[in-house]
């Protein structure tokens, strides 16, 4: 049994200890907004924030999880930053099929409250984990600027 | 004639073996015996890779730039956002596919060893101006009981491991320091 804290809830699960993070989050607390794109820590689809720190759910075992604050897509939009990428999203209509975006926006929104303007290589080295397939890199990269020069 | 060929071509065999000895002598041997089983550890991927001279780290057998393209950071431990445990949790994944242990991070630049002959590490290794302040007694702990470190003998996957077995280095460091760490 663990119980861990996620969007300011704390769920108590019955799994093994050695559970991903992301199979709890999307198979016990049916929070299928993070998605699985690889398993092994190199595409980023399941991006969430630990702590505020954007972290490769698929990874990490529920028993490395404690008492650390999970947040996910589903509760990144009651942040004023993440509301804000959120809102951006839309407008600029970054997405293609979507797959990867919430991990995008999680890895954005971690990005923008570290640092209210970053440089096209702040933005590079912050989301070069996070794999687009469809190639939507420059209207993220324009959405994270209009973010940082119009709201922040 | 056929004779004498053979007998030169021996000989330009012999002096070629002999010059690449020399030569290899030179890059590769420790100038004491005493640090060469640490430089043949030390200079191994599972320690090298992350001990390099560049703003990122590597991977591989192979030494190739880290997947991601992932940065070192201005604390050896990622970009801001995209820290190395982001994906390097404390223990290797179930499957090994993910390395993982305590503190997964480069060795700050003043420890990057990339390019250096077997004496120059070993001095370098031992100036406490770029070894953080570590004693000799300091560096056989950080060697012999650092996490970061005992993982490279047990790196998960298919990864190899550096050639003395982890007991036999401690004993090789412990051999090291006691006679005062000859480079
Ligand atoms: S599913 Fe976790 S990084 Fe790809
Ligand atoms: S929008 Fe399709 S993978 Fe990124």
């Amino acid at each position: 049994m663990f119980t861990i804290r996620v969007n300011g809830i704390a769920h108590t699960v019955d799994v093994s200890e050695d559970k991903p993070l992301l199979w709890v989050l999307r198979e016990n607390l049916k929070l299928t907004g993070s998605k699985y794109g690889c398993g092994q820590a190199l595409c980023g689809a399941c991006t969430v924030h630990i702590d505020g720190q954007p972290t490769r759910s698929c990874v990490m075992p529920i028993s490395a999880v404690g008492d650390k604050q999970v947040r996910t897509i589903e509760d990144i939009g009651n942040e004023h930053i993440g509301g804000l990428v959120q809102a951006t999203w839309q407008e600029l209509n970054v997405p293609q099929c979507g797959y990867c975006q919430s991990g995008q926006i999680m890895a954005a929104t971690a990005l923008l409250k570290d640092n209210s303007s970053p440089s096209d290589q702040d933005i590079d080295k912050a989301l070069s984990g996070n794999i687009c397939r469809c190639g939507t890199y420059p209207r993220i990269r324009k959405a994270i600027h209009k973010i940082a020069t119009e709201q922040l | 004639m056929t004779n004498s060929m053979t007998r030169t071509a021996r000989l330009i065999f012999t002096l070629t073996l002999l010059g690449t000895s020399t030569l290899l002598g030179h890059s590769a041997l420790a100038q004491s015996p005493l640090f060469q089983p640490l430089y043949e550890v030390l200079s191994h991927p599972r320690c090298m890779n992350c001990h390099t001279i560049t703003d990122f780290p590597r991977q591989g057998d192979e030494r190739r730039r880290h997947d991601q393209l992932v940065v070192r950071g201005a604390d050896n431990h990622g970009a801001p956002t995209l820290q190395c445990s982001a994906c390097h949790q404390d223990n290797n994944v179930a499957d090994g596919a993910v390395p993982g242990a305590p503190h997964w991070g480069l060795a700050p630049l003043s420890m990057g060893w990339e390019g250096l002959s077997a004496s120059q590490l070993c001095q370098v290794l031992k100036d406490k101006s770029k070894n953080g302040d570590r004693s000799l007694a300091d560096l056989l702990k950080h060697m012999s009981e650092d996490d970061l470190v005992l993982w490279a003998w047990t790196p998960g996957g298919n990864r190899t491991t550096p050639p003395l077995s982890q007991p036999a280095f401690v004993e090789a460091v412990q051999a090291w320091v006691n006679a005062g760490g000859p480079c």
